[in-house]
């Protein structure tokens, strides 16, 4: 045995000490609060366990993507709130992008009235207090919205009121043939875009690629229509009485006014953000690179698309990860307006009448933990795609 | 170099020594009532309210709380510190107020809340007993022409506060009566009254008592009614922790004591008075006989205080309820000697 090796002198061993003892006391801190929670939780004759999930939760949820009542359990219960907190998050989150991207170059306009208009929307959403936000849009625009007997009518198709937006419902016949079709129409727009990659490379022929991709996209599904039996036919909301003064619509779908207000209040906010990221990108691309690009013939989107964009979005993802981790993670103040999100089902609803705080909270917070890295990891794979591959 | 990997050795035994000293805490189960102690320590009770309940819990413009659920924490502050202003009040949500009690946030619980089995036996506290009979009912527009329960079709908009029995309560209802139903349920009762006054719902349900406290706060509360039926039984009650009997009795008899007082015709006027009184019933109420206090640790004119700095529970009533228009008739509030329920075991 090398005893020089287990000296303490031995640089790997010293270097190796102190970390060891940092996770050794990170433990037992951990431990500690473990054991004192247990000792209290014990002495106060609160019990800890995950055994009530199963439990039937007998509440009902006004809003859900999955079938639930309250003969359902507080499991499911949970399921029902991240599927609405998902939902709500990635309603947002397109949202909030188109918005900011249009945002963001149109404060880069040389049009002065466009430009200023993109500043003071930027100024004034960014400035206020989300939630101020979320209360204006829900109680403020809610009631401006009519009662159903005097809903603001698109074509008698839908019908946007203070209950809700009622939309039709679609009914299909053979919807998995359909789903195979779309599938089948982007295998196929991917494949032709590869080709057009290599005769526009190996031989400069400019295919109409755009063209082809919405012929593609539009004629197959049309086909499984025609061909393969898929059908689809529309339940129109129909306006019901319920009482002498008061009615709702039937039959269709209702989108309850808390998700549309939290979804614009969400992304209304973050698409200042987002915008600001958009002209930081756009700016931080340098004028040698356009005034380059123009020299060798390319015109206008051209140089947009194929030479600013480009390095635009490497300065613009790594913020933009950020504001989707941000819209995501406010979505639980949808509890604020009603909007069953996880936290309102599972962090309240289902704490109180089960009064299992430690639990429900940890697994809260973990799913926020989860579903936070889950958008990260997707960006960072986005990120690198777009990174410029040093050769 | 010797000297930092001492260092580093000092820190990891002082980290394991923290976790064998971490073992304390928590109440005691012993005779001797720790939360009585540190209330006499610290020179206040720790009530926990509502965020404001007209009636119950409510602050006025400058802070000060008042409501008969209020009165249950200055009678207990009457008994147990000989003031009934010395009380520390802590608003809580309805999703907040257990996890306050059971982490000591708090010491007494009087928030209009339910008596329920799994409430008083799953998870860590004890119902002391009842200080309002409270039912779920609904609340609807005058000019809707609902007039029943009955009448209520399928696709009417519920609106409620959340984390609360009248959610179940809800359910169990339309469930029973087969009706499809859209529950909003929201966080805090200003924004159901809010949602409820824009037309977003076409009824809202809460206790009685609650319905006629928050009507006042509706932008015109005539246009509204409260349905006739009442859907479940309320009792509505002061909440411990568990684990601190001597607590819990004192918080029991403080509340008891109010009710005993009114049956006995003692109020915050004539009590002192009545120390000479013939009836030993009375006699015992106001600390002229027996040695009722020293059961609880407290001198023998716990009561008397009680009943002097915060009155009956008739006048408690009368002037937080009756008096403010909530619910004039007391109903089943009544003493049982009067057709009510109200009945208390005997201060003896």
């Amino acid at each position: 045995m090398n005893l020089k090796k287990l000296n303490i002198e031995n640089k790997k061993i010293r270097d190796f000490i102190p970390q060891a003892l940092t996770v050794l006391a990170l433990i037992s801190v951990i431990f500690y609060f473990a054991t004192n929670a247990q000792i209290n939780m014990g002495n106060r004759g609160i019990s800890f366990g995950f055994g009530f999930l199963s439990q039937e939760a007998s509440f009902d949820i006004a809003f859900s993507l999955i079938e639930f009542d309250g003969s359902y359990s507080y499991g499911r219960a949970f399921l029902v709130g991240l599927l609405n907190t998902i939902l709500v998050s990635i309603i947002g989150i397109f949202l909030a992008t188109i918005l900011g991207v249009i945002v963001g170059v149109a404060r880069l306009s040389s049009n002065y009235l466009i430009a200023k208009t993109a500043e003071w929307y930027v100024e004034i959403f960014r400035n206020i207090p989300l939630i101020l936000q979320i209360f204006f849009w829900y109680f403020a625009a809610l009631r401006a919205l009519p009662p159903p007997e005097n809903a603001i009518n698109f074509y008698d198709i839908s019908f946007l009121t203070i209950k809700g937006w009622y939309i039709p419902k679609f009914v299909w016949i053979n919807f998995d043939i359909f789903c195979y079709s779309l599938i089948l129409a982007f295998i196929s727009i991917y494949f032709l875009n590869r080709f057009a990659k290599k005769q526009r490379e190996e031989f400069g022929k400019i295919l109409p690629t755009v063209t082809l991709s919405l012929g593609i996209l539009i004629s197959i599904p049309l086909l499984s229509f025609l061909l393969l039996g898929v059908s689809l036919s529309f339940n129109y909301p129909e306006l019901k009485q319920l009482s002498e003064t008061s009615y709702t619509y039937d039959n269709g779908v209702s989108i309850i006014p808390e998700l549309i207000a939290l979804a614009l209040a969400l992304s209304m906010y973050t698409a200042t953000f987002i915008a600001e990221n958009v002209r930081a990108g756009v700016m931080g691309v340098g004028k040698g690179q356009k005034e380059a690009a123009a020299s060798i013939g390319l015109n206008k989107g051209q140089i947009l698309r194929l030479v600013v964009m480009p390095q635009a979005l490497r300065i613009i993802i790594p913020p933009t990860t950020n504001q989707y981790l941000n819209l995501t993670k406010n979505s639980s103040l949808a509890a604020a307006i009603a909007y069953p999100d996880m936290v309102l089902v599972f962090a309240k609803t289902a704490l109180m009448q089960t009064g299992r705080a430690i639990e429900i909270i940890s697994i809260t917070m973990l799913t926020y933990l989860s579903l936070s890295i889950s958008i990260s990891i997707f960006m960072n794979w986005y990120n690198k795609k777009m990174a410029i591959k040093e050769k | 170099m010797m000297k930092s990997i001492k260092t580093w050795i000092l820190v990891g035994f002082a980290s394991l020594l923290l976790v064998a000293c971490g073992q304390g805490g928590g109440g005691s189960g012993s005779k001797k009532s720790k939360t009585l102690d540190n209330t006499k320590k610290a020179g206040f009770v720790k009530c926990g309210v509502s965020q404001g309940l007209p009636g119950f819990s409510n602050a006025d413009a400058s802070g000060n709380w008042s409501g008969i659920d209020v009165d249950v924490c200055r009678a207990v502050a009457a008994a147990v510190l000989g003031d009934a202003d010395k009380v520390k009040y802590t608003p809580l949500s309805a999703a907040e107020r257990f996890t306050a009690l059971t982490s000591g946030e708090i010491d007494v619980l009087a928030r209009n809340t339910t008596w329920t089995l799994s409430r008083d036996a799953d998870i860590g506290l004890t119902f002391v007993g009842v200080n309002f009979y409270d039912g779920q009912g609904f609340m609807v527009r005058k000019n809707s022409g609902i007039n029943s329960v009955n009448d209520f079709k399928d696709g009417i908009s519920a609106c409620t506060n959340t984390g609360t029995t009248t959610e179940l309560n809800m359910r169990d209802f339309f469930n029973s009566k087969n009706i499809k139903y859209e529950p909003i349920a929201f966080e805090k009762a200003d924004e159901v009254v809010q949602a409820y006054d824009a037309g977003r719902c076409d009824t809202y349900t809460t206790d009685k008592s609650g319905l006629a406290a928050q009507r006042t706060k509706l932008s015109a509360p005539d246009d509204h009614k409260v349905l006739p039926e009442t859907i479940s039984k309320e009792p509505l009650g002061p909440v411990v922790r568990q684990g601190d009997s001597v607590w819990e009795d004192i918080v029991r008899w403080s509340l008891n004591t109010m009710i005993e007082a009114e049956e006995y015709g003692v109020n915050s006027s004539n009590a002192s008075s009545l120390k000479e009184s013939d009836n030993p019933a009375i006699k015992r109420l106001v600390g002229a006989e027996g040695e009722l206090g020293a059961a609880f640790g407290l001198d023998n004119d716990w009561s008397l205080r009680i009943i002097e700095q915060v009155g009956n529970y008739g006048e408690s009533y009368k002037k937080h309820i009756a008096d403010t228009g909530i619910l004039p008739n007391r109903g089943p509030n009544e003493l049982w000697t009067k057709g009510g329920i109200l009945y208390v075991p005997p201060a003896r």
